[in-house]
């Protein structure tokens, strides 16, 4: 396999009505590496992220997801490599219950049906939700929305889960088990967010994002500690991080 | 305009049950082979719409009451006539288990008249023909409302029909098609001007999304023999029911016979049916006063009808007998749960 | 016309309730499928003047009901806010159809009289059953039940996408009739071109809705074929509970038990 998880090369992708999305980003990311990827509204993270399941392909420049070019004839391989979490769970977890949600992915990857249970099991375990197999995903709290969708990627076993937003919707308690629960994943995760703390509590190292280019990258500390910085960029340092007003 | 359960023959039922479900497994096929994989989800998630928007009232002008959304025509002229016709039926179907609107026997009823008319007969012969390939406003709008109308008064046509082909009632089929038909010329005229004022409303936001929709060409010379396949299924399963209901000795007119000691009730006992048939559609719009219209068809009943007082000790044995029958099934069912709890309480739970 | 919440409550509630542990509702979907539509099919053969032939049929559901504790007051409630479609549907028959039917006592009843309480427990009979059949599998298990009855994959599939998006949808739609309502001050439901435009609103959110779902599944590898949830084995229980009900189904029709029985009382206090 090759060493980096995801590997973009002057990523450039202008929408149909000629809006630029993103141009000219680059950047690598090595297997269990956690990056946080801030900007402000319209910077472009959505779009990028957008790259890393195919759902658009570049208009310029290059996508690698677990090392295989992300184009038309690869994605089947790419959408396995690169697990993507949405914004809103309601949006993923489209299947009548928690149980067939998770087996969604694995019943369309061919897994034989005397595997879907136990892989299913073991995928709602790892997120603790294996109680709620049989509910309804409309009757879940927010909380367990995002635990139910998190195992639906997590039983393909990608090799890097991209997240949007995790935390959005989630009370202090849902959100720290949230950041509980991906301390003790072992994968390389690429989460976009608003919550700068969380992105100081999860991820060594943050990508600012500002008009559709990388404005910053490095560890998160020292690029939370640039206030000049993230003012440019529309961003406030996080509430534990900034001067006190 | 949803039929009921308890105003249709099962053999009407049926025969509607078996001519909806031919068109959704037709319709079924051919969104397989358009095999546009987008749809799945866009079709489940615009039922949900309908169902959705179908819960928002509006005012109806100049009358002061409220009514709602059919959508069959927002769907064909989005998904095309036979994805819309199985997210109406889905719509229906829903709407059917969990309010029990409709009912489940007169689910084939109204699948028919509100999707099949509307997707199958208004979509490609008025909406098509007039709003064209292109994304001409004026041309879209006028052919939504029209569209709309055509296939309200169509459905509201079918509604007569099935009503009369039940044989619960007898009221004149003129004038029973007289009293309808007018009436959902409002309601059509008001499912029009809302079609045209949603599809307006994409037409400016997302125009790609209609564009994308004219440029299919939906109804290929196919349609004509399944039509004629689906009359030929509706006459044999028409046929069969019929002659099933009226070879049995326990069909409609016998155990009304029965009931009654005399055949000719049923010309007699025949209007209230229709009339009730009638009050469905008035009850819909209470603000109309068609429901007075009821009041001097009352008087014509025909009451001069003989009725012979049946035995009357028959009579008294059968209701004492229908209490009992009662009393015996309500406490079958205390006997049930008091066993169930008493089997449940020892477990501690 | 009930409320959005209250409607999406419903939806909510019946679902719960088909989450219940008896024995009926681990019977497979089908069994109860089948039962209900025979059922129905039986009750609406009878004449239109039938009153007591109908009373056997309740035992049906007040079966399901006690049998699967379901709470009858509240599917009652349900049946009585769908009754008043009933009840107009009949209410003009004892006006309009006088003739004497037969003679209770001193009381003469009409034709009228007879048809509309025939249509009463008709549609009491058919709601209630409708209702059990849902609180017991829930739209989910109908929906499956039906597809391996043979009802096109397509429309199954449809069936329970619209049921997963129902009350999300009903949600956004509620939350803007709120937000209207607030700022309405007690003015009427819109006029159809302001609720046009609502709908449009709306109809433009389920759209990017249906696109975000649709990439979501193709994240997970969708290639246009959806797994739909494995189906459970019909059992002997199942056939023995299609054939049990199927049975009294025919006995009430083809014997007029209430008679019967109504003889055999009549017959005692003479």
């Amino acid at each position: 396999m090759n060493e980096h998880v995801i590997e973009t090369e002057g990523l450039t992708y202008v929408y149909p009505d000629g809006t630029r999305g993103i141009t000219g980003v680059s950047f690598k990311m090595v297997p269990g590496e956690a990056v946080a990827l801030v900007g402000a509204n319209g910077a472009g993270k959505s779009t990028l992220l957008q790259h890393f399941s195919g759902c658009l392909l570049p208009t310029g420049g290059t996508v690698r997801v677990g090392g295989l070019p992300v184009i038309k004839e690869n994605l089947p391989a790419v959408r396995r490599a690169a697990g993507m979490i949405f914004q809103n769970p309601d949006d993923q977890l489209f299947m009548p219950t928690v149980f067939e949600d998770v087996a969604f992915g694995l019943r369309n990857l061919g897994a034989p049906e005397d595997e879907i249970e136990p892989r299913v099991m073991k995928a709602l375990e790892k997120v603790g939700a294996a109680h709620l197999r049989g509910r309804q995903p409309y009757r879940l709290s927010q909380g367990e929305k995002r635990a139910a969708a998190i195992a639906a990627v997590v039983a393909l076993e990608p090799d890097v889960l991209v997240m949007d937003e995790p935390t959005s919707n989630l009370d202090p308690l849902a959100r720290r088990r949230l950041i509980r629960l991906l301390g003790t994943f072992g994968h390389a995760k690429l989460i976009a967010t608003h919550d700068l703390d969380f992105a100081l509590e999860v991820c060594g190292r943050t990508i600012v994002m500002h008009g559709g280019t990388i404005a910053a990258d490095g560890p998160s500390a020292e690029v939370f500690r640039d206030a000049a910085l993230l003012e440019r960029c529309g961003l406030e340092p996080p509430p534990s991080f900034g001067p006190r007003r | 305009m949803h039929m009921a359960d308890a105003l249709i023959s099962p053999a009407v039922g049926g025969t509607m049950w078996v001519v909806s479900g031919g068109l959704v497994a037709y319709s079924a096929r051919k969104v397989r082979e358009e095999a546009d994989d987008r749809k799945v989800p866009l079709m489940g998630v615009l039922g949900a719409f309908i169902f959705a928007a179908q819960m928002l009232n509006f005012t109806i002008p100049a009358t002061g009451s409220s009514g709602h959304l059919g959508g069959g025509m927002i769907l064909a002229i989005l998904l095309g006539p036979y994805a819309g016709f199985l997210v109406m039926a889905s719509v229906l179907t829903v709407q059917a288990l969990f309010f029990a609107d409709g009912g489940l026997l007169a689910l084939g009823c109204n699948i028919f008249n509100l999707g099949f008319f509307t997707c199958f007969l208004a979509y490609p012969l008025v909406y098509r023909r007039i709003a064209g390939d292109g994304l001409d406003r004026r041309r879209i709008m006028a052919a939504s409302v029209l569209a709309a109308l055509v296939g309200l008064q169509l459905g509201a046509f079918g509604v007569v029909l099935e009503t009369v082909a039940s044989g619960i009632s007898a009221l004149p089929f003129g004038t029973f098609v007289l009293l309808m038909q007018p009436i959902h010329l409002a309601i059509g005229v008001v499912e029009g001007l809302i079609t045209a004022g949603v599809v307006s409303f994409l037409l400016e936001a997302r125009p790609e999304i209609l564009s994308a929709a004219s440029a299919r060409r939906p109804i290929g010379v196919s349609i004509r023999g399944a039509l004629v396949a689906l009359a030929a299924a509706a006459a044999v399963a028409g046929g069969a029911l019929s002659w099933f209901a009226s070879t049995r000795p326990d069909g409609l007119e016998w155990s009304m016979f029965r009931t009654s000691g005399k055949e000719e009730l049923e010309s007699g006992g025949g209007l209230h049916g229709k009339l009730a048939a009638l009050q469905e559609k008035t009850a819909f719009l209470p603000g109309y006063g068609f429901r007075k219209a009821a009041g001097p068809e009352a008087g014509d009943a025909p009451s001069e009808a003989a009725w012979p007082a049946v035995d009357a000790g028959t009579s008294v044995a059968g209701l004492a007998g229908g209490l009992f029958t009662l009393l015996l099934a309500g406490a079958a069912g205390l006997l049930l749960s008091r066993r169930r709890s008493a089997a449940r309480n020892p477990a501690g739970e | 016309m009930q409320t959005i919440a209250a409607r999406t409550f419903d939806i909510g509630y019946m679902d719960a309730l088909a989450g219940g542990d008896t024995a009926l509702h681990r019977l497979d979907a089908r069994a109860k499928v089948v039962v209900t539509l025979l059922f129905i099919v039986f009750v609406v053969s009878f004449g239109r003047y039938e009153i007591s032939r109908l009373t056997p049929f309740f035992l049906y559901p007040v079966f399901l009901v006690s049998a699967g504790e379901l709470p009858a007051g509240y599917l009652l409630r349900k049946a009585l806010a769908a009754a008043p479609f009933a009840f107009f549907v009949g209410a003009f028959n004892p006006f309009l159809d006088r003739a004497v039917l037969f003679h209770l006592g001193p009381l003469a009843v009409s034709g009228g009289m007879a048809s509309f309480l025939s249509i009463l427990l008709r549609f009491f009979l058919t709601v209630t059953a409708a209702l059990c059949l849902v609180a017991l599998t829930g739209v989910n298990g109908a929906c499956a039940a039906l597809e391996s009855l043979g009802v096109p994959r397509v429309f199954a599939a449809q069936l329970l996408f619209l049921n997963r998006y129902l009350t999300v949808l009903a949600g956004e739609a509620g939350r803007m009739a709120r937000a209207r309502a607030l700022r309405a001050f007690g003015a009427p439901p819109p006029g159809p071109s302001l609720f046009a435009r609502l709908a449009g609103q709306l109809l433009l959110r389920s759209y990017a809705r249906a696109e975000r779902v649709y990439s979501a599944m193709l994240c997970r590898g969708f290639d246009g074929s959806l797994p739909l949830p494995g189906r459970s084995a019909f059992g002997r229980r199942d056939a023995a509970f299609v054939a049990a009900w199927a049975g009294l189904f025919v006995l009430f029709r083809s014997v007029d038990v209430p008679r019967a029985l109504g003889i055999l009382l009549t017959g005692l206090f003479k």
